[in-house]
């Protein structure tokens, strides 16, 4: 089950507290993965929806990620930008299993519909 | 919130101080309460400010709702309007209004307003004789407008005057009764309230002073049809507006037994005399005061939110408030004591045919009041001055020319928020016009700089332009608007202060962002991208060996030790001791350019080499191969110490400026501070290292070396100050580490220099550094102890705790199982 659906990525522990980490997929963009100060773990595509800032730089606080390049603040868990800004940033389906962090092999294939991954946070 | 049920809040008063309240409520603790919110008037939450404008034909009652009925459904509030609330049985904690509605309560919020103040005189009852408070009023005005010729309006006070010149506006002959011999005494000294009668008079209302009205006379069907005064004169009156005073609404809280005292008295917790209870607004009484002006009750509708929301670290302790009108074309402003007294000094500038007169009173080298007519472009920046009790004596002799004239780069000569076109260019970091941010302001219902950085981007990256955001603010809400308090907690996390923080941290010995953040009580898990990074310098600074770095609360340039461009690739300078290098490093530097195909090379106005475009996996290897340290480009730290050739070349020079610039460098990289820290030494006064724009300058002369402090040049070019002269390289060292670490402990986070000596003073720097040498030697030390075994991050990563996980991306593979 775990095996078809989902991709391993790394272990919790290789994605510092309160930061993020970029995970790369060929032919893919990349994927920006965080972990809060209360190790949940939230996957965004790696580009803010104001100017394309890579999200993955970000200070991370609470469950939520401030872009390194005008501040924009993105909530990790729908990918959308607190008010009063507009815009979206792709979200994945992550889960966190003994210590270990997948991804949604479909998101991260980019095949699933965008309705179908409203709420990313799995985990 | 499953387990526990929902506790009931209901609010009397469905006014501006009441739903801000909620508002900022439902932002700390959404699903904390179940909201009741009952409103004697049958209307949702509007602007109250803008009626004038509404009055005046300028704005419709649809365009000042600030909550519309789908806010209150949509955050599952009940709300009653037209139901007026007439007992609290506090006891059962019910309220219960006048046709029987009930609703229990476990918090009650009290924001109840105030009534305007009625005349006790014969007629006061009559039809066609108004208070000017509300929606109905303006519409029994803007109604008798129509049929009626003549208006009374008695009050010479704000109020009066704007319902004075709404009424003329709509057509009616005007005469503004007023019991005094000068307009507005509340808000304006005797020359600028006969500026303003004058002025008032040209646009055709009349005015009778001086007056005391003693009845209303009745036509035949009980309509007001004169105003008779104690002099026995009468003039004609179809509509008599009442514009006098206002009163806090106490009575619903005196009938319940709660302590009022011209107001309902609230603690600084907003909280009267039964805890269950608090109260906001015009209706409260703190410290004796009951505010009138939005923006206190604003800040009241924080504290009392923070504590409904169970935080309980809100403070409130009272505004400074400022004044202006808002009569279309008519500048006033107001602060302070503008009227001074026998221990104060004044300076006045009187234009009278130019419509024009300033007045600024000064206490102790303080701006302690000020009174503009006709010219209140600077405004916002007196009352900023006035708010942050700044000694001015530095700038005194051009105080009364207005910020501008201090040298202001980029703003210069648009400084006229008023006079601004529409599409004029507010903030030019962001693109935002004055269009985009006074519509901003009247369609959001915008009240602070905050709120409108927040919608528009305006002022909300270099920041110059915020007070020029601040007095479009003040123009387009006029009366009552004024700015936030002196004293600014760092971000919505806390409540407290940079300068409470760092006592806290100082005197608790707090080394760790947890323990900081757990002991001060923060609102938030982790704090926000403001306030981590200010934590995290405060721990260092004040605790270096001791506290612990935490690279995840720094801004992504001084986390990956290279500054972030535009697409997301980094910039790398390598550090060049006093912009002097060799062929050696060149040639490095050239093959580094090659091997990693770094796009651009450039040389920076700091005198070193800037490489642009490095990808971010190649940084560590980039550093390697250059082989020279960090030049700390990145970081709120000491960039660089920029010379000239100095006497080793130059037939001009009087000192080696290299050698002291290199010496200086290297006693004080790696050094971290509140902000960037830029040096610069010259051989001669011709001083082409450029020092007198440093944050410490120095400059070679024939008998020894002079240093300037505090000099800036960035957004708003700051010219440093004389600090002191001195004979030798040690003392040169000594005296600029001495500053430089009083910055270093006092400074707030993201206070440059410049900032930091024009609040503290520069007679206090010296105080400090120059006065006290035991002091300066200490401080001294203290630096170079923080320094001692400080590294360089680009080649000693592991023991500057840089996270070398973030070079590499983590790689995945995509298999298609079914293949």
């Amino acid at each position: 089950m775990i095996k078809r659906d989902w991709l391993y990525i790394c272990r919790l522990d290789d994605i510092p507290v309160s930061g993020a980490r970029v995970v790369r997929i060929e032919g893919r963009p990349d994927i920006a993965l965080f972990r809060t100060l209360d190790d949940r773990v939230f996957a965004l595509h790696d580009r803010c929806p104001h100017r394309g800032g890579p999200l993955s730089q970000g200070i991370v606080h609470g469950a939520r990620v401030t872009c390194p390049l005008h501040a924009w603040v993105i909530n990790l868990d729908s990918g959308r930008a607190v008010e009063p800004d507009v815009g979206a940033a792709t979200c994945f389906r992550v889960r966190c299993e003994n210590g270990e962090v997948f991804l949604h092999r479909a998101d991260a294939r980019g095949t699933t519909a965008v309705a179908e991954r409203e709420t990313c946070a799995v985990a | 919130m499953n387990a526990k049920a929902k506790q009931k809040l209901v609010l009397i008063g469905n006014g501006m101080a009441g739903v801000r309240t909620l508002e900022e409520l439902l932002k700390l603790a959404p699903d904390l309460y179940e909201i009741t919110v009952f409103g004697a008037e049958p209307h949702p939450n509007y602007n109250r400010i803008l009626l004038s404008p509404v009055l005046a034909g300028e704005q419709t009652v649809e365009q000042i709702v600030l909550n519309d009925w789908d806010w209150y459904r949509d955050n599952g509030i009940t709300l009653h309007t037209g139901k007026k609330i007439v007992k609290i049985d506090r006891v059962r904690r019910r309220v219960i209004a006048e046709d029987g509605t009930e609703a229990a309560y476990d918090r009650l919020l009290l924001a109840t307003g105030s009534n305007p103040f009625m005349l006790p005189i014969p007629g006061k009852d009559l039809d066609g004789v108004l208070a000017y408070r509300d929606i109905a009023d303006t519409h029994a005005m803007i109604g008798a407008a129509q049929k009626y010729k003549h208006a009374v309006v008695i009050g010479g006070g704000l109020l009066g005057l704007e319902a004075a010149n709404g009424l003329r506006a709509r057509g009616m002959d005007v005469t503004v009764v007023h019991v005094l011999d000068a307009l507005m005494e509340r808000q304006l000294d005797a020359s600028a309230a006969a500026l303003l009668k004058l002025s008032l008079e040209q646009r055709g209302l009349t005015f009778a002073m001086n007056k005391k009205t003693q009845e209303l006379l009745s036509d035949e069907h009980g309509r007001v049809r004169a105003v008779r005064f104690a002099d026995g004169e009468e003039i004609p009156a179809e509509l008599v507006v009442m514009a006098i005073g206002i009163r806090p609404n106490t009575a619903l809280a005196e009938s319940a037994g709660l302590q009022c005292n011209r107001g309902i008295l609230v603690s600084d917790t907003m909280q009267t005399y039964d805890p269950r209870v608090y109260a906001v607004g015009e209706c409260a009484a703190h410290r004796g005061i009951a505010y009138g002006l939005v923006a206190p009750l604003f800040e009241q509708a924080k504290v009392c939110a923070n504590h409904l929301a169970e935080f309980g670290i809100g403070i409130y302790s009272g505004s400074v408030t400022s004044t202006k009108l808002k009569v279309t074309g008519i500048d006033l402003f107001s602060a302070g004591d503008f009227n001074g007294g026998a221990d104060t000094e004044e300076i006045t500038l009187a234009d009278p045919i130019g419509g024009v007169y300033k007045k600024l009173v000064i206490r102790d080298d303080k701006l302690i009041g000020a009174c503009l007519y006709g010219d209140t472009t600077d405004g916002a920046w007196y009352f900023k001055l006035l708010r942050e009790g700044r000694k001015i004596d530095d700038i005194r002799d051009t105080l009364m020319f207005g910020e501008a004239n201090l040298g202001d780069a980029g703003h210069a000569g648009e400084n006229r928020a008023v006079a601004m076109a529409d599409d004029a260019e507010v903030c030019g970091c962001n693109g935002v016009c004055k269009g985009t941010i006074v519509k901003a302001i009247k369609n959001q219902g915008l009240f602070t700089v905050d709120a409108v950085r927040k919608h528009t981007k305006a002022s909300s990256s270099c920041g110059s332009c915020t007070g020029l955001v601040e007095q479009i603010l003040a123009s387009t809400l006029g009366g009552d608007y004024s700015a936030t308090p002196a004293k600014k907690p760092i971000c919505a996390c806390t409540s407290y202060s940079h300068e409470e923080v760092r006592a806290a941290i100082r005197e608790n010995k707090l080394t760790s962002l947890m323990a900081a953040m757990a002991f001060m009580e923060w609102a938030t898990p982790n704090g926000c991208a403001t306030c981590r990074p200010a934590l995290n310098y405060y721990l260092i600074s004040t605790w270096p060996h001791a506290a612990k770095d935490d690279p995840q609360a720094r801004f992504i340039n001084e986390r990956a030790h290279a500054n972030i461009q535009k697409d997301g690739t980094y910039s790398v300078v390598p550090r060049m001791w006093g912009g002097i290098t060799n062929a050696s490093e060149l040639r490095r530097i050239a093959d580094v350019v090659d091997k990693y195909q770094i796009p651009t090379v450039k040389v920076t106005g700091g005198q070193r080499i800037d490489l642009l475009g490095v990808k971010k996996e190649d940084l560590q290897n980039v550093w390697r191969d250059l082989d020279m340290p960090s030049g700390h480009a990145y970081a709120k730290a000491l960039r660089t110490v920029k010379t000239c050739v100095g006497s080793e070349w130059c037939r001009f020079g009087t000192q080696d400026s290299t050698r002291m610039g290199i010496e200086l460098e290297k006693a004080l990289w790696r050094m971290y501070a509140p902000h960037k820290v830029k040096l610069a030494v010259s051989g001669c006064p011709r001083n082409c290292a450029e020092s007198g724009i440093k944050d410490v300058g120095v400059i070679g002369v024939d008998s020894g070396w002079e240093i300037y402090v505090a000099g800036n040049g960035g957004i708003k070019t700051d010219v440093a100050q004389f600090f002191c002269k001195l004979k030798t390289h040690e003392e040169v060292l000594e005296y600029a580490g001495a500053f430089l670490q009083l910055y270093r402990e006092e400074g707030h986070y993201l206070e440059r220099t410049v900032h930091y000596v024009g609040r503290v003073g520069l007679d206090y720097c010296k105080r400090r550094v120059l006065d006290d040498t035991e002091g300066r030697r200490a401080l001294w030390a203290r630096l170079q102890d923080a320094l001692r075994d400080e590294a360089d991050p680009w080649h000693e990563p592991q023991k500057a705790a840089v996270d070398l996980r973030q070079f590499a991306p983590i790689k995945a593979v995509l298999v298609e199982e079914s293949a």
